[in-house]
């Protein structure tokens, strides 16, 4: 007992003493937000440390909770899955925060089914979401369920195990609530298990990243998506369709958001200029698809003009090519 | 003499009593091999794919990219740390609050009150303290997101096990102790520290290892109040070659902790990664374990001594 009582003493006596430690933030580059890009920017940062001993923090508090720590001037990097919002632009003019709105990689994902699937070449939306939403669970069982036409045999389902990022994303944009699922299907985090099931069943349907159906083409069929609510007419899944944004709602493009003031910082300077040099080649190595080389150039650009804002106006608005981001001239 | 069928009757039912006896101490075996053959099996699972991942590279590197390169050791670093500010919290000041609320406090309604609170605060979920964590160490007492605030924000979560378990152990002692203490003029006080609570450090002990293991299992209120999942550096060192000696700026550091590191990589494609979270997974067991080894070696110690 008298032990951790000193131990106790000692350690309050020691706070007291620290406390100017807090404001010896040290040379660190700071950058939190989506869980998503994190994989691209853990790469640059790992790069970057190595060469040049300067070092880098990233966390993952999501897109929202780190934008939150962004408009508040404490992080120098915000990771964001989409364009920062209303309420979030909102509140970085309030913190004083300007920032720089820079476009990286994109992400997307695929409907697979059996390639001896005759029956089936484009999917709606509203069809899938019929298919996998949380009501669906024990009921909808049959392909003939989803579609009349299709036929009565058992649908069998694969997807993405509830831990993962590509979970997340194909619940919001397919269910319109990240998270929000049927249960039983069979869940993997290991996109292998999914490419074997489906490839073994004539009558499964499954999900994954882009980047694992691009790796196993020839055992998989990749499904067209309609998306029937906004009008838009079925598209299949490739580098362009992502590119161009016509591939939706199950592609996005992948942000990070610089804060200005941090610019003028060299280690951050540095950091976003190594980031810009060498996100092409790393986005490829951690699964995701980069931009054009020609759209690398216009955000450096966007950097050396210090053209501050977003593009995006605080919605959301997902159905844009990359060219045409880029094109727009961001409002501050 | 009874009757010969009220004595078969009686033997009947004896019987029947001792079967349901037999019965049940059988029922009981079985779903005790259950659930320790479930956890056999997690353990092994664990064992199986992670076992292999870990040598000296994966302790001593930072994560990475390329599973094959990543290690742990930002992570493991970061979560003795945190236990280290958790235990120096949430101990001491558990044992207080128990023994003030066991010992000193009156009877009425008020104490009533606060002892249903506790027991209340040790159901609420672990994110409602990371966000009050957040509001008060990160950002009223200007902590930051920093190894202080983290050890703080797990030492009020584990809090209510510590002093549920301190008041248990000495409620556990017979009155009479208490009362020849008394009639010997010891003080209240040094009836607690005479007496009360060298008989209870056993109970203590089994609490502080309930609380310590719940905390080193937690990632969320971490994530919300910013732990790190990338970070390639190691906190400032706590001891130093020339005076003072000793520093305590590796509080303010920034960290990570081993179920934030096992959180991201679970969730990234492949199996390497998979591989990587259960050697992380084997290395929090064996954290966890030998941090109960050492309570319960405290307790052996403890309950040796006890005389009544």
């Amino acid at each position: 007992m008298t032990l951790s009582y000193r131990a106790s003493a000692a350690f309050l006596a020691g706070l007291v003493v620290s406390v100017p430690g807090l404001l010896r933030a040290g040379q660190v580059v700071k950058i939190d937000g989506s869980s998503t890009v994190f994989p691209i920017t853990e790469a640059v940062a790992e790069e970057f440390q190595k060469s040049t001993g300067n070092k880098v923090t990233v966390g993952i508090s999501g897109t929202g909770g780190g934008f939150k720590k962004f408009a508040r001037g404490e992080t120098d990097v915000q990771n964001a899955s989409r364009p920062i919002k209303e309420e979030e632009i909102k509140a970085a003019k309030e913190g004083g925060v300007e920032y720089l709105e820079l476009p990286v990689a994109y992400d997307a994902l695929t409907v697979v089914v059996n390639s001896k699937n005759d029956w089936v070449d484009s999917i709606k939306v509203s069809e899938l979401k019929k298919l996998w939403e949380p009501a669906a669970q024990a009921k909808i069982t049959k392909w003939s369920q989803v579609r009349n036409g299709w036929p009565d045999k058992e649908i069998k389902l694969y997807g993405a195990g509830s831990d993962s990022g590509t979970f997340d994303y194909f619940t919001e944009a397919i269910n319109g609530k990240a998270k929000a699922s049927r249960g039983d299907y069979t869940a993997s985090e290991d996109d292998n298990v999914l490419v074997q099931g489906v490839e073994g069943d004539r009558h499964a349907l499954g999900y994954m990243g882009y980047s694992y159906f691009d790796a196993h083409r020839k055992r998989l069929k990749a499904l067209n998506i309609e998306w029937d609510e906004k009008g838009k007419p079925a598209v299949g899944p490739s580098e362009e369709t992502v590119l161009n944004g016509t591939y939706n709602p199950l592609s996005r493009p992948l942000f990070i958001y610089v804060n200005l003031k941090s610019l003028e910082k060299p280690e951050v300077a540095a950091f976003v200029k190594f980031y810009l040099e060498n996100v092409e080649r790393l986005t490829k190595e951690v699964h995701y698809i980069p931009l054009p080389a020609t759209a690398y150039e216009a955000v450096r650009a966007r950097v050396a003009n210090k053209q501050k804002g977003t593009a995006f106006a605080g919605h959301g608005d997902v159905a844009v090519p990359i060219s045409e981001i880029l094109q727009r001239s961001p409002v501050p | 003499m009874l009757p010969e069928k009220i004595i078969h009757d009686l033997e009947r039912r004896a019987r029947r009593r001792r079967a349901i006896d037999r019965w049940f101490g059988r029922l009981g075996m079985v779903l005790t091999l259950i659930t320790l053959g479930i956890l056999a099996v997690l353990l092994l699972n664990l064992a199986m794919s992670g076992l292999a991942r870990i040598d000296w590279h994966f302790l001593t590197s930072f994560p990475s990219r390329r599973a094959a390169e990543a290690g742990i050791l930002s992570a493991w670093v970061g979560t003795l740390l945190l236990m280290v500010v958790t235990a120096s919290v949430a101990i001491p000041f558990g044992i207080a609050a128990g023994i003030y609320l066991e010992e000193y406090a009156p009877k009425n309604k008020w104490t009533d009150f606060i002892e249903i609170n506790i027991a209340n605060l040790a159901g609420v979920p672990s994110i409602l303290y990371g966000l009050m964590a957040l509001g008060l160490f990160v950002y009223s007492f200007r902590f930051g997101q920093s190894i202080l605030s983290g050890g703080l924000a797990l030492a009020c979560l584990v809090l209510p096990i510590v002093i549920v378990a301190t008041r248990e152990s000495l409620r556990s002692i017979p009155a009479t102790i208490r009362e020849a203490a008394f009639a010997l003029g010891a003080t209240r006080w040094q009836a607690v520290w005479h007496h009360l609570l060298p008989y209870s450090t056993g109970g203590i002990a089994t609490g502080v290892i309930l609380a310590m293991s719940r905390a080193i299992g937690e990632s969320a209120p971490l994530i919300t109040i910013g732990a790190l999942t990338f970070i390639a550096f190691l906190p400032p060192p706590a001891f130093l070659a020339n005076p003072p000696f000793v520093s305590f700026e590796w509080l303010f550091s920034p960290y990570s902790a081993l179920p934030i590191q096992m959180f991201n990589w679970v969730s990234r494609p492949g199996e390497e990664f998979h591989a990587n979270a259960a050697a992380a997974g084997l290395v929090l067991m064996v954290i966890t374990l030998s941090m109960n080894g050492v309570a319960i070696l405290i307790r052996r110690r403890a309950q040796r001594n006890i005389h009544w």
